[in-house]
This record gives structure tokens, sequence and C-alpha cells, in this order.
């Protein structure tokens, strides 16, 4: 499993030469959403469960901007090194093995989560909305968002034909789960169906830990949470390898 | 084959490399057995048979060359050895193991060119091998030291930190085999290593190629070069469909199966058929394709005979080729 960090490595490696334009987007995406959902929509819409809206979306935003990191990086990240710079082949022709180079890209894209969330942080931090030091383990828990949609966007691509398959991924399940996972308002709003539905999407589990996170309130009710997000990560990141092996090494 | 290897020249160029690790106790048993051992080697894509039950051995020192038409199974049988095909059925040593059990240890001493540039557009020239190198867990100051001798080997040192879509074709495949070249690799796998180079280029990667085999390196190359093959390989085999239908060294094979000489005479139409019948009475074997007549001459006959009958035609004598042997067993309609 050690040699997954020599494909992260060369990820970085590639990243460092690219990281400036790469870094704009992880600073503007987060004062977008502030500007437009916190500023112009907050100031239409009463407190939320005692909290102003900016300070209720806020940790919710930072688990779909981790989301969005990873599901980027690995589909489109990922496919392209895959089919178009035959990256993968060339690993593979070393003693790195397929489920090495799976952990290693799924680890990548958790690292671009980590990065963007912490970006995210800082801008929280600045516009006054920083709670308490358990603030800080929305960080982790980005890490782990990322690991999950990381491995989930690793199984598309395993599974895409072409970049057209990832319109699908983007609208069905990344689009979905950033507007129904209760970043925007609590899922108990809706139709008990419906939230129960919700219970199903992954990214419900990870702005349910955000926001008792940045509440302050660090208790054994996130225990089920946690636990959802890792085995799901666990499994996803499995699966991605399977479905690569199946893919490339025929 | 084994011993040969030691006693051949040394390197022909100023830095050494050492491609053989003389200061590593080599393993007895590595050593013994020949590291590529394949036996009835069987593989279907989509229920369509692509490799008929393969036989070879390559033995230690020696460069074997899979010479076949597109289709012949050539890359399919190198990337079984990769681990990067499964076999259906059959047996496949490579370094007395098998690849579905140890794939990492074959993989660890193996350096692969493939066919399709593979290198790393994100990366520089240098990059792509100390990157490459990190995959074999070569340290990283080991790793840049071994990166300059083998730019120096492939004549890139003065591009070292430029990006890869600045290199021709012919510089990046020179630089696809420093690459496979980082780990001090056993046994080297060249699929199709100038395939689309031009003639300079690929006398250039020639020379590199007959350089490491001098320095002991074993290979297995897939070509449709003939003269590819007659120039690097110790031993060809022509693969036609996925089963293997001659082999031996590149002078067995033409001598076994075309003769010494050919006469092409390019103007067939204009032959009457009495001068044809004649001179299928003083050539080995006539062949006619399109336009030209081949004439094959083995050892006991001489084409002297046939040159009175030929005068003011359109013709032209040499020596037989390893091309006239493929084509006399592969035909010569197209394949693709």
């Amino acid at each position: 499993m050690l040699a997954a960090r020599r494909v992260w490595q060369r990820n970085f490696e590639s990243w460092k030469r690219f990281y400036r334009a790469s870094l704009v987007g992880n600073v503007l995406d987060p004062v977008l959403y502030f500007v437009a959902m916190g500023y112009g929509l907050g100031a239409f819409v009463r407190p939320i469960q005692g909290e102003p809206y900016l300070s209720f979306i806020a940790p919710g935003l930072l688990a779909g901007v981790a989301m969005n990191s990873a599901a980027f990086e690995n589909t489109i990240g990922s496919f392209t090194r895959m089919e178009e710079q035959k990256t993968f082949k060339s690993i593979l022709m070393t003693p790195v093995s397929i489920t090495e180079l799976a952990l290693g890209e799924i680890l990548w894209g958790a690292s671009k989560s980590l990065l963007a969330a912490t970006i995210f942080l800082a801008i929280i931090a600045a516009t006054g909305l920083w709670h308490s030091p358990l603030d800080l383990l929305l960080l982790p828990l980005a890490f782990l968002v990322g690991l999950l949609f990381g491995a989930m966007a690793l199984c598309w691509t395993a599974l895409s034909p072409s970049y057209d398959f990832f319109n699908y991924f983007f609208t069905l399940v990344v689009s979905v789960m950033f507007l129904f996972s209760g970043i925007f308002f609590p899922v108990e709003s809706l139709p008990d169906w419906a939230s129960a539905a919700a219970w199903l999407l992954p990214l419900t589990h990870a702005v349910d830990m955000a926001r008792a996170l940045h509440r302050g309130e660090l208790t054994s009710a996130l225990v089920p949470d946690l636990l959802w997000l890792l085995t799901a990560a666990a499994l996803f990141s499995w699966l991605a390898a399977r479905l690569l092996e199946r893919r490339l090494v025929r | 084959m084994g011993s040969q290897a030691g006693s051949r020249r040394p390197f022909p160029f100023a830095s050494p490399l050492s491609f053989r690790r003389e200061h590593e106790p080599i393993n007895a048993r590595e050593t013994a057995a020949p590291p590529i051992q394949a036996r009835g080697l069987l593989k279907s894509f989509g229920g369509i048979p692509v490799v008929r039950g393969i036989d070879f051995d390559v033995l230690h020192g020696e460069c074997l060359g899979l010479l076949g038409p597109n289709g012949a199974g050539k890359t399919t049988t190198l990337h079984m050895i990769a681990c990067y095909v499964r076999m259906d059925a059959g047996q496949l040593l490579v370094f007395d193991m098998d690849p579905r059990r140890a794939p990492r240890e074959i993989k660890r001493r193996l350096g692969v060119v493939p066919q399709e540039d593979s290198l790393d557009p994100d990366l520089t020239v240098e990059r792509n091998l100390t990157v490459y190198a990190a995959y074999f867990d070569i340290p990283r100051a080991q790793a840049e030291e071994r990166a300059a001798q083998l730019l120096r080997f492939v004549q890139l040192e003065d591009r070292a930190r430029e990006p890869i879509r600045h290199l021709s074709g012919g510089m990046r495949r020179r630089l696809s085999l420093a690459r496979a070249l980082i780990s001090n690799p056993k046994l080297l796998l060249l699929d199709e290593p100038t395939t689309g180079l031009d003639p300079q280029a690929r006398h250039l990667v020639w020379q590199k190629l007959r350089g490491l085999r001098q320095g002991g390196v074993t290979m297995l190359l897939t070509t449709h070069y003939m003269e590819e093959a007659a120039q690097l390989c110790d031993r060809v085999l022509v693969l036609d469909r996925g089963e293997v239908i001659a082999r031996g060294t590149p002078a067995d094979l033409v001598r076994d199966h075309v003769g010494r000489e050919v006469i092409e005479i390019h103007s067939a139409p204009e032959l009457s058929p009495e001068l044809v019948t004649r001179l299928e009475e003083l050539a080995d074997r006539v062949e006619r394709s399109g336009d030209t007549i081949h004439l094959y001459f083995r050892d006991g006959r001489s084409p002297a005979a046939a040159l009175p009958l030929l005068e003011r035609l359109d013709f032209s004598q040499r020596k037989a080729t390893l091309e006239d042997v493929f084509l006399r067993l592969t035909g010569r309609e197209l394949r693709d």
C-alpha cells in the first residue's frame, strides 16, 4: 500500500507547476458563495435554528466545496491521466499495483479537498464566523469527504467511455447532494420521505457533522455519521480499485 | 548465453552505467533459469483469439525479436510478461516467477518501453525520470544522479528542464528508453521502439540498443521492421495470427526460407509466358505480386544464369533479407 504515496507525489509534482491557476478557483469559489448566498440571499432569510443564514450554511458549504474538489479531481483529472496522458499505464509497468494506483489517486483528490477546505476555513475566520477551536476539525472532516467523493468519482471514471459521461455524475450525484444534503436548509424541513432519502446521501452526514462541529458540539451523536462516512469511503475505494483493474488489466 | 554476456565488450560510451548490478550478489536461481520461459500462451479478447499457443524462451543477455504484421499478437505477448495482460492459459515464468502471483517482484526487474508515447506531459524531461524512479522506490539523490547519466546516454542532457512537448518524436522515444532504464532493469521489453521515427532518429535508437545489448542487457522487442530485427536481434520469432510460424537467427531464417539472392523484376506484365517458364526453371522459386516478379535463388543456384534473359527489363538484384522471409511466410495481402 505504501507505493500509493508515489502516485500522490507524481500528482503533487504536476500540480506544483500549475498551482497558481488552481488556487484562484479555490479562493474565488467560497467567496462567490458567501457573497451570493450569505449576503445576497441571506438578507431575506430568517435565522435558521437560531443562527444567521450565513453562519448556518458556512460549515455545510465547506463540506460541499470539499466534495466538489475531489469529485472534479478524480473524474476529469484522473480520466485525463488515464486516457489522454497514459499515466496510469506507465505506472502499472512499475512495481506499483493497481490498488495502490487507485488509492494514490483518491488520496490526491482528498488532498485537493483539504486544500480547498483550508482556504474556505480561512475565509470563515476572516468574515468573523469562527466559533471555536473545534472549527479546526472541519479540516480532517473535509479530507474524509474528499476520500469518499474521490473514491466515488474514480468508480465513475473507471466506467466512463468518454468525458461526456461526467455530466451525469455532476448532475445526478454532485448537484443533487449539493442541493439536498442540508447545506442550504435543514433536511427535516423536507417531506418525510425526502428527508429519509437524504439520509442515504453521503454528503448529508458530512454536513451534519460539519454543522455540529461549527456550533461547538463534539458529542457521541456524531459517531454514526462518522462511521457512515468511513465505511462508504472504504467501500468505494475498494470498488474503484476493482473497476479500474477491470478496465485496465485485461 | 549467461556467461557469454559477461565477456562482451564494455560499454562504448564515456559514462559507465552499471546495467549489471555487479556489486550485488547475483541470485543463483535467477542466473540458472532463462529470464523468460513461455509455454502454450493463450489469450482471447472478447472471444477472439489473439495469442494461440506461443512457446519461447528468452536467454540471459540475448535480444529476442517478436516479428509479425499488425494483429499478430506481439504486443499482447509482451504485455503478458509485463503483468499487464493476464493469460487465459499456458505457463509463463519471468525470472522463475509467475506473473499472476508475483507481479510486483517481476515488474521490479523489468524496464518497459511502450509502443504509444506515455511520457508525463505535466513534468519536465528530468522529472519524468525521477518521478518514474520513485515508483521503484529509488531514493531521490540516487535517482537524480542516474537520471543525469541516462540523459547523457540518450543525448538529451541539455533538455533536462524542458517540458515534454518541446521534444521531437525521436527524442521522446529516447527519453522513454532512458525512463525504462532508470531502475537498472535485468530485462528490457521494447514494443516497436522505432515505429514512426525518421531514419536518423531510428538509427540513433538502434545504436543505443546495440550498446545496451553489448553491455549484457537481456531484451525482448517487438517490431514489424525487418531491418530492425536483423540489426538488433540474436534470434527472431515470426508471429502471425497469434502463432509462431518460424524461429531462428535472422541469417538462418533467410537461408532456410528464401535463399541467398533475389531478383526483382518490376515490369511483370511485359514478360512473355515463355520467359516466365524459362525463369522458373532457373530460379528456386518465382513469386508474382501485382506488377512485380520475385526470383529466389538458394545456395545451389546462381542468379547469373538468369541475367542474360533480363536485358532491357527493369529489374534489380540483391541479397535476400528478413523482409523476404516475412512476406514469404505471412503473404503479401494487407493486414489491419
